[in-house]
């Protein structure tokens, strides 16, 4: 029995994403290297991997993460069915402690000591709730398309850690759970649910970065005209989308009768206008907020978004990043041969601002390649979900997926100076065990049940 | 529990997956690929550029002698975050300063506006050029005051008192400097007198470079590639004078308590034996932080001990310059070493009076010049002015006349390689014109003939006359450096230039200077070992006149050719032949005799007292 098992293990498991795993942990520990790698140290793989440096500790944590995996690769997958709800409400004690148990972190109440080492049991949250998640949406006769009660419990589960997790004054991590609303679209949320949750996004975004900018005599700033084109053309797609004759005909809830045709295209008509009111007003009662702060906060909010320039806050850190990207080139500076990286002008470096090492030291090429593989990771997470025989697996592997999304586009984007200033790791290559340890959870979890899908089958 | 009908779902999230990437792709093109902008960036960033100065070339006389070298200095550094909780009195008090100038140092150092390159990370310059006496009294402190460092300078140091004008002095840049030449960063040095400054390309040698990390905190970490890209200073050439020391230091020991200048040129090569301007000064107290002050102290001295008066002082050559009007007149034809003249204690002509002393009258040529007789070469120009057959007009006969003059080296910089060379006066026809508004002739401006009037030469070009002379009509430029390490000299001080007299012409002026020391008027600059030929001067002046002698030795072949000069030191043969005589001895022998030594003695001790003049 456990021969035939351990076969079936090495035939089953998905080697395509762990090649990518191992791939991303390698090109993640060099350019850890590179961030951490004091000027004058010796160059040689032994002094790298001494445990005394934080090259070293991280090659520890690479280790330990790939024991992880492993083990949980030789779990029974049923195991994490039958303990999901438990593993969520314990980890929702730990969240719930963490704030007391916490040592002051740069103003982060996030990390517990154990020992010498500290954890951040944020991250650990993330496998759970995706656990939870799976087992709520894969009770039998669960359906999202219709509910809204549904709908209203996914959002509570997810809730409850991005609650405790702003507790902990680290609203970053905290963001990522709405990245589970990708899981929920996927699932049968409506796309227009999504749809409006990003446009708000949108117009919040662009009316501030441009509110500075005055027209037509201070009536109206660039900000307001950005918006109103966005509401435009996304109430144009809106009404291609949804009241195309074809569209409507299609739709499940047309009967075939005419008066059906004409009711449904009058009630999305309505929808989208007030879709467009909503638009309208969620733009004036932001910017009528923002007016109404005092100007020094005002610019806070923007540069916290990364919407303006502040060569010496936060926008330091995006300008800096860009030089180091910048100043890679084609094929970079070689491993630890940056300047900007080596000689510490990129603040957070070895964390969130760790892709600023690829970018100077392996260049555009190195580059390149990384994002490549965290699109391969993507798009094969995506086809494992979609062959998964249970509701279970496919839902837990789209909260991965989500997860993993979110990730990549915040990070990268914020080192390239197209996302807001967010503080997330990028997953396998920011600094730190918590988060290494937290992502191959995630990922191995998933392998493990892909793994079993065979059996599930039988 | 299936729900197919929203599989399509996975191909919108995959297409937003591949959307993104692409975009990021594309991004990562424009930041990387597009331009070179983030690259400078990152290395304006990261690079600093430090500056490695060469040493200084040293400086020999023409014997091998070291004149001046570089000697080690120190500044004293400070690191504004590091020195904090330093005791200041005690800091004061180890370097000898005081609390108000310490105030006053931090206030300038930290005000980004006049030291903008200050930051609170990096070494900055808290006292500059400590002796090393100095230094090591505070070396021991050293660690009582955390935040301070001492940094290894070179500054100028001479080996003696002497040769200050020629050895001239090294400061630092001014802008018009770094306007001019952009080798030059601010702080450098600088020559800025004699031969440093004429020679400032050889000295200074070529700056290296070495390309520094630094850190976001403005730390040095390291050096760029281990220095692969660094480039090691070049040191500057060592130049070794003409001059003598030996001979020097006679010259301003005889020039003691005077002031004028002694010149003397080795007439073969023009280069330059000695060069003494009196007042002087001790060019060892023009170093390190005093600089600044002794400077003012002499600029503001009435006897204005910066002025080089061998090439910058202008005076009026009196007798010495009859010896270029016999050459004149003898090549224009004017006369003839046999031509006499009549002198019946001066030249007398329509109601016109040139003084002279008593001698015998009429005298030919080189009896003329042995007495040095004031009419014979008045005469001279007046025929040679009013010679309407030969010359036209008279503005044509004085345009020969200053053409020879010119030929001569008088008028135009002789072009010694040493800043501020006058060029010293000759009237030419247009002057006169200008000053006579057209009617004048040969009467009016009479003066001229004995080295008066409006005629003015610096004492390097009656040395370069004498040199000339006893070239028999070539010379080459008066030059002070003798040779350049690995280096040719400039072909100007290679170069014969020829005067516009025959040589069988100065063969008889030279036989004139020779009577003048065996039986008139150089008498006293006799000696028995060579024959030596000589012309005194006495200058009038407002004051009392200026002693003037030139000569050379031996006859044939000669070594040496000297000019003194003596401010209101009387009559050419009180001061002027005997300093000059003694200068030729201890060149020719090496040394001087004892009864030489005596003279010397006695010379050196004698002053002029100038207290009565407005100068």
């Amino acid at each position: 029995m456990a021969v035939t098992k351990d076969r079936s293990l090495i035939h089953s498991l998905d080697w395509l994403t762990i090649f990518v795993y191992v791939a991303l942990l390698g090109l993640g520990w060099m350019s850890i290297c590179g961030a951490c790698y004091e000027y004058g140290e010796p160059k040689d793989f032994l002094s790298l991997a001494s445990f005394s440096t934080r090259t070293g500790m991280q090659l520890v944590w690479i280790g330990t993460s790939i024991l992880l995996g492993g083990v949980i690769l030789l779990l029974d997958d049923r195991i994490f069915d039958t303990f999901a709800y438990l593993i969520y409400g314990a980890m929702l004690i730990l969240l719930l402690a963490t704030p007391f148990l916490a040592h002051d972190i740069k103003g982060s109440l996030s990390w517990i000591k154990i020992g010498s080492f500290s954890l951040q049991p944020a991250e650990f949250a993330k496998f759970a709730t995706s656990l939870a998640l799976a087992k709520f949406m894969s009770t039998y006769g669960f359906k999202l398309e219709g509910s809204w009660k549904n709908l209203i419990i996914c959002s509570t589960l997810m809730l409850f850690p991005m609650a405790l997790i702003v507790m902990q004054k680290e609203t970053g991590s905290a963001l990522v759970y709405f990245s589970l609303f990708l899981m929920l679209y996927r699932e049968g949320m409506p796309g227009s649910f999504l749809f409006t949750g990003i446009a708000a996004v949108a117009y919040v975004v662009v009316g501030l970065r441009f509110s500075e900018e005055e027209v037509l005599g201070g009536l109206l700033n660039m900000g307001d005209i950005y918006v109103a084109l966005l509401i435009l053309v996304f109430v144009g797609v809106l009404l291609y989308v949804y009241c195309r004759r074809s569209a409507i005909m299609n739709s499940s809830e047309y009967t075939g009768a005419a008066g059906s045709f004409i009711a449904i295209r009058q009630r999305r008509y309505f929808y989208i206008l007030l879709f467009a009111l909503g638009s309208i007003g969620l733009h004036l009662s932001a910017g009528t907020l923002v007016n109404h702060l005092a100007e020094h906060q005002q610019k806070r909010i923007q540069v916290l978004l990364g919407l303006r320039d502040d060569p010496s806050g936060v926008g330091y850190n995006v300008i800096q990043a860009k030089i180091a990207i910048g100043s890679g080139g084609l094929e970079g500076k070689g491993f630890l041969n940056g300047t900007q990286t080596k000689l510490k002008y990129v603040p957070e470096q070895e964390t969130d601002f760790i892709f600023c090492t690829v970018g100077e030291e392996q260049g555009f090429i190195g580059s390149a390649i990384v994002l490549i593989l965290f699109m391969t990771l993507l798009l094969r997470l995506l086809y494992l979900s979609e062959r998964q025989p249970t509701a279970f697996g496919r839902v837990y592997g789209y909260c991965v997926f989500s997860i993993f999304f979110f990730h990549v586009l915040i990070n990268i984007g914020m080192v390239l100076g197209l996302m807001p200033v967010i503080g997330i790791p990028l997953p396998f290559f920011s600094y730190g065990g918590s988060s290494l340890w937290g992502f191959t959870f995630l990922l191995f979890i998933f392998l493990r049940m892909d793994a079993a899908r065979i059996r599930m089958q039988w | 529990m299936e729900n197919p009908h929203l599989s399509y779902r996975s191909y919108v999230l995959g297409a937003a997956v591949v959307l993104i990437i692409v975009i990021y792709v594309l991004r990562l093109f424009s930041l990387q690929l597009s331009s070179d902008d983030y690259k400078l960036r990152a290395d304006s960033n990261a690079f600093m550029r430090r500056i490695q100065f060469p040493a200084r070339g040293a400086i020999t006389d023409r014997n091998g002698k070291l004149l001046v070298y570089n000697q080690p200095a120190y500044d004293i550094m400070v690191v504004m975050k590091e020195q904090v909780g330093v005791d200041t009195m005690d800091l004061c008090n180890s370097l000898g300063i005081t609390r108000d100038w310490y105030d006053r140092r931090m206030a300038e150092i930290k005000d980004k506006y006049r030291n903008p390159g200050y930051s609170p990370n990096t070494p900055q310059l808290f006292m500059s050029q400590l002796s090393v006496k100095e230094f090591s009294q505070f070396q021991e402190k050293l660690f009582r005051f955390p935040g301070f460092y001492t940094q290894k300078r070179s500054i100028r140091q001479y080996t003696g008192p002497y040769a200050a004008h020629i050895l001239g002095d090294v400061g630092e840049v001014n802008p018009a400097d770094i306007e001019a030449d952009d080798y030059y960063r601010s702080g450098d040095y600088i020559g800025t007198q004699g031969i440093e400054r004429s020679y400032e390309r050889q000295l200074r040698g070529v700056k290296g470079s070495e390309i520094l990390l630094r850190d976001v905190q403005g730390r040095i970490k390291g050096r760029y590639q281990d220095g692969r890209f660094d480039q090691q200073p070049i040191p500057g050439k060592n130049l070794t004078l003409s001059i003598d020391l030996d001979l020097q230091k006679l010259g301003e020991r005889l020039m003691q308590g005077k002031l004028g200048s002694i010149v003397a040129i080795e007439p073969s090569t023009g280069e330059i034996l000695c060069m003494v301007s009196s007042p002087s000064f001790d060019p060892r107290q023009m170093v390190g932080r005093q600089r600044g002050k002794k400077h003012q102290e002499l600029s503001r001295d009435p006897m204005k001990p910066l002025l080089n008066r061998a090439i910058m002082g202008l005076f009026p050559p009196g007798s010495t310059f009859k010896t270029s009007q016999a050459l004149t007149f003898l090549q224009e034809g004017i006369i003839t070493p046999q031509t006499a003249y009549p002198c019946s204690h001066g030249f007398h002509f329509k109601g016109l009076t040139v003084g002279c002393h008593g001698h015998g009258s009429p005298l030919p040529l080189i009896p003329a010049i042995g007495t040095s007789c004031n009419g014979y070469f008045c005469w001279g120009l007046y025929h040679m002015l009013g010679n309407r057959t030969k010359y036209p007009t008279v503005q044509d006969a004085m345009t020969c006349w200053k053409n020879h003059m010119v030929a001569m080296g008088f008028g135009y910089q002789l072009g010694v390689d040493l800043p501020g060379e006058k060029r010293g006066l000759i009237p030419n026809a247009a002057y006169y014109d200008k000053a006579y508004k057209g009617s004048w002739n040969g009467l009016t401006v009479i003066s001229i003939s004995i080295g008066q009037g409006e005629v003015l030469l610096t004492p390097l070009q009656i040395a370069n006359l004498c040199a000339t002379i006893a070239n028999r009509g070539w010379f080459i430029t008066p030059h002070v450096v003798k040779a350049i390490q690995d280096e040719e000299i400039d072909s100007l001080y290679t170069t014969r230039r020829h005067t516009l007299v025959s040589p069988v012409h100065y063969q008889t002026v030279v036989e004139g200077m020779q009577r003048a020391v065996e039986g008139g008027t150089c008498h006293s600059a006799r000696v028995p070992w060579y024959i030596t030929c000589g012309k005194t001067g006495t200058a009038q002046n407002r004051g009392h006149d200026h002693s003037a002698f030139m000569g050379f030795a031996p006859k044939d072949n000669p070594k040496i050719a000297v000019a003194v000069y003596v401010e209101n030191g009387g009559w050419g043969a009180t001061y002027g032949v005997p300093l000059g005589a003694l200068i030729m001895e201890q060149y020719i022998n090496g040394h001087l005799s004892p009864e030489s030594e005596k003279k010397a003695e006695i010379f050196a001790n004698k002053t002029i007292n100038y207290g009565g003049y407005e100068r």
